[in-house]
């Protein structure tokens, strides 16, 4: 017998049913994300044993240990995880509102949009400060989503339409990107190469804080309104017949979703797949009823982020490779497997 | 059937006669206009002096090789994508957007930084096992399951694998910073500074490629009636999909291999070619070689002025903290740039049907 735990706070329409089993993923999950963000935060040119890392995440190790956490691992660390969630919740908005499995921000343009529009803040408006770049990111990848959605209306969004025009825009977006790498000179080419890859290699504070307030925005607001992804799961009529505003949350949910991958890309790079495979293992542990999803989702997507960056920076050593290839060599065959059994879906 | 223009014979063979006429107006443009201004008399002067001056050594080593290989890369490329479009029956299908040129164009950039594989040949052959490779993928991907081909899970395995393949070919890039200048060009797609030898190369590929799509002409329009149609007339289809393929592999392949991945021609360009003669590809074909190289070359030739020196946009960049690297713009991204409001059209048209 399945033991249910409804969670309704009425002033806000918010209403979760949670069963237990997701609980249970949702906490041993937070236990491995912390285990892997301890190891993480240890390992590196000077190697920090778990016990001494939390003992200087506490405030009471070494001072050198502390110096090194501080201010060159934990940054990074962090914005991994907030990274991973932010894309992780993403793709699940996405993958619930266009109805498609294979659906994610990176696959429909919209971290590409994000990109040209990061890319050109490093290339032609070189010495300005990071802050900027995080901006022309949220800008670029609002206004491709902007242009995506004007293109794909005709009477109302269908979800096939945008994902073949997201596709088509995000191939001119990736031609605006190498034309911009081109005209700009070589060392900012190759330091907006290392950004195009994904990478949290220049992570500071000031990243963490920013990307960390930004999250924390829009999380909740996903939260809020997970009911109508749900509804928007099972499709238009029914959505309708449940009187779900089907366009107008259609909207504000690829709005959601466009904020936090545009948070992620600006903090991070495009860091691909993970927008793709954190909802897919989140929804095998959990169902797909978005109330359970998400936070599962979210703390999957910050593992996978975190992972994929202790790999990237630990496997080549001396060589800091960027995340965002790591999550693409798991990405790829994940997709393969997912396409192969998405017969009922797709 | 929707109507088109060229209707008779008559009109299809005119159409063909002006199609050759275009392609020799963009490919005598392509060798006359650039930075290097050349009258018609150094042009002509320029295939006959034996010493040839330092004009008419830019038209001989510069400019002639660049026309030919836009041309015939071009061509490949159309003639590359109305064959997939053929056997995917997926409007939207070619190679940029199935993932066949960054397959390539990764495995060519492996083989650089890894197997310090330097010499034109090796580049040729790993971009044809690129091709293949990635082609296969897609299309076993797209094909898996019961529903089989729809247009949009095969768009989306293209779109997801050349998402990969560039992430994969960029990780490659930042590892190695030294080719990263030389390579980001030709990864943008383009023709500037190619060696006729380098065509040469690849040319043999192509003409056989070109000689057997011509030869499928017949079979794959039997085949656009259906699978079981086709069959019924006695194709053994088994064979002419094959054989499709191969051809589609040898001209993507080896279009990249010359040019870096060219996106959206194969796309564009069929559909031009439909428009005009519709869906018979005995006609098709030869109209999608024509239009795939002057389409080429005239993006070519814009691609020349957009940024030169002096121009309206080289004076508005030389505002910004941008120091251009090159007079030139790949032109890889002015068809890229073109061809997305032909995708987004397409797509639009398609899924309401």
């Amino acid at each position: 017998m399945k033991r249910k735990i409804t969670i309704r706070i009425r002033p806000l329409h918010l209403s979760l049913l949670m069963d237990v089993r997701p609980l249970v993923w949702l906490a041993l999950l937070t236990l491995i994300s912390g285990a892997v963000f301890v190891i993480s935060v240890g390992i590196g040119e000077m190697y920090i044993p778990p016990g001494d890392v939390i003992a200087a995440l506490t405030g009471q190790g070494s001072p050198a240990d502390i110096m090194v956490i501080n201010s060159l691992r934990l940054p990074r660390v962090l914005t991994a995880l907030l990274v991973g969630m932010a894309l992780a919740v993403a793709g699940a908005i996405l993958q619930g509102v266009v109805r498609n499995p294979l659906a994610s921000p990176d696959v429909i343009g919209i971290t590409g949009g994000a990109s040209v529009g990061a890319v050109a803040c490093l290339t032609l408006l070189t010495g300005i400060g990071s802050q900027w770049v995080s901006v022309a990111a949220l800008a670029g990848g609002a206004l491709t989503t902007f242009l995506i959605y004007l293109l794909a209306w005709k009477k109302g969004v269908s979800p096939f339409r945008l994902i073949l025009i997201g596709i088509g825009v995000n191939a001119a977006a990736v031609g605006l990107t190498s034309l911009l790498l081109i005209i700009s000179p070589i060392h900012t080419t190759s330091q907006a190469m290392v950004w195009l890859t994904g990478s949290v290699y220049a992570s500071s504070w000031e990243t963490v804080w920013r990307t960390a307030a930004q999250v924390a925005v829009f999380l909740p607001l996903t939260l809020l309104s997970s009911r109508h992804l749900n509804a928007q799961e099972l499709g238009e009529s029914l959505a309708t017949g449940l009187g779900s505003r089907v366009q107008l949350h259609r909207l504000l949910l690829v709005l959601y979703s466009v904020a936090l991958a545009g948070i992620a890309v600006a903090a991070a790079g495009p860091i691909g797949f993970v927008g793709l495979m954190a909802p897919h293992i989140a929804r095998m542990l959990t169902g797909p009823s978005q109330g359970q999803l998400l936070p599962v989702a979210a703390v999957t997507g910050a593992l996978l982020v975190m992972v994929a960056d202790l790999t990237a920076r630990t496997a080549f050593s001396p060589l800091d490779l960027p995340a965002g290839l790591f999550t693409a060599v798991l990405g790829a065959p994940f997709l393969i497997v997912l396409l192969l059994k998405s017969e009922r879906h797709v | 059937m929707r109507s088109h223009p060229f209707r008779t014979l008559t009109l299809r063979t005119l159409g063909l006669v002006a199609g050759v006429l275009l392609l020799l107006v963009t490919l005598t443009g392509s060798i006359k206009w650039g930075l290097t201004q050349v009258g018609w008399q150094t042009l002509l002067n320029a295939f006959q002096t034996p010493e040839p001056t330092q004009v008419e050594l830019v038209i001989l080593n510069t400019r002639l090789p660049r026309a030919l290989i836009a041309l015939c890369v071009g061509a490949s490329l159309a003639m590359a994508g109305a064959l997939m479009q053929a056997l995917t029956r997926n409007p939207l299908a070619s190679p940029g957007i199935f993932g066949i040129n960054a397959g390539a164009a990764f495995a060519v950039v492996a083989a650089a930084a890894f197997f310090s594989v330097a010499s034109f040949q090796a580049y040729t052959w790993v971009a044809f096992a690129g091709a293949a490779i990635s082609g296969l993928i897609v299309y076993g991907l797209g094909s898996a399951g019961r529903t089989g081909l729809t247009p949009l899970k095969l768009t989306l395995a293209g779109a997801a694998m050349t998402a990969f393949f560039s992430t994969l070919t960029q990780g490659v890039l930042v590892t190695d910073e030294t080719t990263l200048e030389e390579v980001l060009f030709w990864l943008s797609g383009s023709i500037v500074g190619r060696s006729l030898q380098s065509l040469t190369t690849v040319l043999p590929f192509f003409i056989a490629a070109w000689a057997l799509t011509f030869a499928l002409s017949r079979p794959v329009t039997t085949l656009l009636m259906g699978e079981n149609v086709a069959r019924g007339l006695g194709q053994r289809t088994g064979w002419v999909k094959f054989l499709s393929a191969l051809c589609v592999m040898l001209l993507a392949g080896g279009a990249v291999a010359v040019a870096g991945p060219i996106g959206m021609v194969g796309l564009v360009v069929p559909h031009i070619a439909r428009f005009l003669v519709g869906n018979d590809y005995r006609w098709l074909l030869p109209y999608c070689a024509l239009l795939g190289g002057s389409f080429l070359l005239l993006a070519d030739i814009g691609a020349r002025y957009l940024i030169m020196p002096g121009g309206p946009v080289a004076e508005l960049l030389a505002g910004t903290a941008a120091r251009v690297l090159s007079d030139e713009v790949p032109v890889g991204i002015i068809t890229a740039l073109i061809g997305v409001p032909f995708f987004i059209t397409i797509a639009r048209r398609s899924v309401s049907e």
